[in-house]
């Protein structure tokens, strides 16, 4: 008997979908279950990941996050910084991370967890470039990758360059990078909005949060960030009633309220996934007894989403997500050049895409 | 072994053929009474998802099983061709090698020396054992904790030395760390086999080469090693498949295979394409290959290298 409910990582979500017969999209539970539900109460960021190409939601957006940037105050005053103007493009943080190492004022300047999602997925959204095709795979399985574009190269490039005279530092794959900004080890890092209760609790320093930064001849840039997080997919069984189905749609809904929306936000550190709980979190003063708490929301709703900030829909998407690791790695090795190593990610990570379009034909 | 030693209610008849015992069973049922539960577990664990696994390797399928297509061996083909599988072969070749030896050879070198009649001798015999009572994934957080460029204690140290340490990114640094990890971990139980082996060498043949004026390295090299080889063969068995199968804890926990694919071992490919690409077709075909392996391995060893162990 498969449960209910599945609590699945937002890049399960074409896995999810391919799943037809596994699941209950969540358009058609509440229509069936008939509990009144209006898509639009959830932020465009949030409901454009796990919504079709047309609009109808296919699961319910509970634990979003964002990536954001963490800067330690200290070691900004230290190096000679303005404490209060963290870098917004990527010359300033590369010059705010090198004067770090110069005055010796941290160990590593400049650091990104999730190296994918944060120098990959979210750069993608923010610089409106695309990852993949068909608007990232929103619109179709046949998508394949983009991320050997000129502006794709030139960042790891750019990484590379940094890592040579010191100002960046590679933490490792997944969420290993994250130790090294609340130990005081690392000036400035490229993390998940949901690191900030782990850094409130362990920091014995002052800092600041602030957005991911960007190329500013770019054009377009910067666009609004995408989410990480999960949402709750509800699956089908053989012999489930109606009831069951009543009772879930329920639960969704009881979730989707704005008091609770706001004690999630509040209480973890993930965003406020609709409007009205987060104009509940302001009223509250919450946001000014803990500044910068409302910036990754900012950053996700700074713009409508663009084809390529709406989110991703790749298959095997956790697979590619490790390709790209392993290329980047190997570039920062020096076994590779950049170009290399995005034309590798691209081949490899296309071979993935082509099996999940075979395997999940009808 | 080399005696069987039968229950004695159910009489058997002890048969003495050269140095062995051979035990005959009266009642024809009991036997294999007795041998039931090892064969029902050996049935459940290991034929039927063997089986799952020959199964499923000439299938592809998505995640859920909705949706299977009958493929022959094109997964196997896949799998093949894949120049990253041919790269972790390599991998697991060398990672296999350097764990057997190094844990070998130092579990041999401490087990003589704990041998001696030295002061503190069961302390010492006592602290060596110890690993092997540590968890994988902890004894990963513990290599960690030492060697990781920027909380670990050695790690900082060999940084701050001008050496260029950082496994996360340097390959060969990480596939020797993982190396010393898995070896580290494996010493213990070399130890305790090797100290139980030295301990039932008669000490009368020491004594008699001694009168002949033979000096410890001779002694050594010309006694006891081959009264140890029953022993030393047992143990590379035990390594081999140890460093093949056992070792994902350790690899998981302190690399994950990376950076790159420069740790990952066969079984950890297994591993990463089946439960994180979920791709359980090729999974599947990497089993397969791998129980080839390790049948043909088992077959060569009991078949021709057991036969020329000298008791």
């Amino acid at each position: 008997m498969p449960p209910h409910i599945v609590q699945m990582f937002e890049v399960g979500t074409a896995t999810m979908m391919a799943a037809r017969e596994a699941i209950k999209p969540l358009h058609e539970l509440m229509r069936v279950a008939n509990v009144p539900f209006d898509p639009k109460i959830y932020v465009p960021a949030v409901r454009g990941y796990y919504s079709l190409s047309d609009g109808r939601m296919m699961s319910t957006p509970f634990n979003s996050s964002t990536a954001v940037m963490f800067y330690n105050k200290d070691a900004f005053r230290k190096a000679g910084l303005d404490p209060e103007k963290p870098p917004r493009t990527w010359a300033e943080l590369r010059t705010c991370a090198n004067k770090i190492r110069a005055a010796n004022a941290a160990n590593i300047g400049f650091t990104a967890a999730w190296p994918t999602w944060t120098q990959f997925e979210q750069f993608s959204a923010i610089h409106d470039t695309p990852l993949a095709t068909r608007a990232n795979g929103m619109d179709g399985m046949d998508a394949v990758l983009m991320i050997n574009s000129p502006l794709h190269i030139r960042h790891v490039q750019t990484l590379m360059d940094m890592q040579k005279e010191g100002s960046f530092k590679y933490g490792g794959r997944d969420s290993a990078g994250d130790a090294l900004f609340p130990s005081g080890e690392a000036a400035i890092i490229h993390a998940s909005s949901g690191l900030r209760a782990r850094i409130v609790r362990e920091a014995k320093f002052e800092w600041g949060v602030a957005m991911l930064p960007y190329y500013e001849d770019v054009k377009g840039a910067p666009k609004n960030s995408i989410i990480g997080g999960a949402s709750f997919w509800t699956m089908t069984a053989p012999k489930r009633t109606p009831e069951e189905y009543k009772g879930v749609a329920e639960f969704y809904r009881f979730i989707g309220q704005p008091e609770i929306v706001a004690r999630w936000h509040m209480e973890t550190g993930f965003l406020p996934i609709t409007f009205a709980g987060y104009d509940r979190v302001m009223a509250s003063g919450y946001y000014k007894q803990n500044p910068g708490a409302d910036l990754p929301f900012r950053q996700l709703t700074r713009s409508e989403p663009t084809e390529n900030s709406r989110g991703l829909r790749l298959g095997n998407m956790p697979e590619i997500r490790n390709i790209i690791q392993e290329e980047l790695e190997k570039a920062l090795q020096g076994q590779q050049s950049a170009a290399e190593s995005m034309e590798n990610a691209v081949r490899r990570g296309n071979v993935v895409l082509r099996n999940f379009e075979r395997m999940s034909r009808p | 072994m080399n005696e069987v030693v039968g229950p004695q209610f159910a009489g058997p008849t002890f048969v003495r053929g050269g140095m062995q015992r051979r035990v005959i069973f009266n009642n024809k049922l009991l036997p294999y009474i007795l041998l039931a539960p090892q064969i029902l577990i050996t049935l459940i664990f290991f034929f039927w998802p063997a089986f799952q696994a020959v199964y499923q390797s000439v299938f592809i399928q998505d995640p859920f099983g909705l949706r299977t297509q009958f493929v022959w061996f094109e997964n196997f083909k896949m799998v093949l061709s894949d120049p990253y599988y041919l790269g972790s072969v390599r991998v697991t070749f060398i990672f296999a090698f350097s764990v057997t030896s190094i844990a070998m050879c130092t579990a041999l070198w401490l087990a003589v020396m704990a041998d001696k009649h030295i002061r503190g001798a069961g302390v010492y015999k006592t602290l060596l054992i110890w690993p092997y009572a540590v968890a994988p994934a902890v004894a990963a957080v513990l290599w960690l904790f030492i060697f990781h460029p920027s909380i670990g204690l050695l790690g900082r140290a060999l940084r701050e030395m001008g050496i260029l340490w950082d496994y996360k990114l340097n390959g060969h640094q990480a596939l020797l760390l993982v190396i010393l990890a898995a070896s580290w971990k494996q010493v213990s139980y070399n130890f305790l086999f090797f100290l139980a082996g030295l301990q039932s060498i008669p000490k009368s043949v020491l004594e008699a080469a001694s009168i002949d004026g033979a000096n410890s390295r001779k002694r050594f090299w010309t006694i006891v090693f081959p009264l140890l080889s029953p022993t030393t063969f047992f143990l590379l068995m035990v390594n081999m498949v140890y460093s093949f199968f056992d070792t994902f804890g350790i690899i998981h926990a302190l690399t994950g295979g990376g950076p790159g694919k420069a740790t990952e071992t066969l079984i950890y490919k297994v591993y990463s394409d089946g439960i994180i690409h979920l791709d359980l077709g090729g999974s599947s075909a990497q089993s397969v290959i791998l129980m080839i392996i390790v049948i043909g391995l088992t077959a060569i060893q009991f078949r021709y290298v057991e036969k020329k162990v000298h008791y």
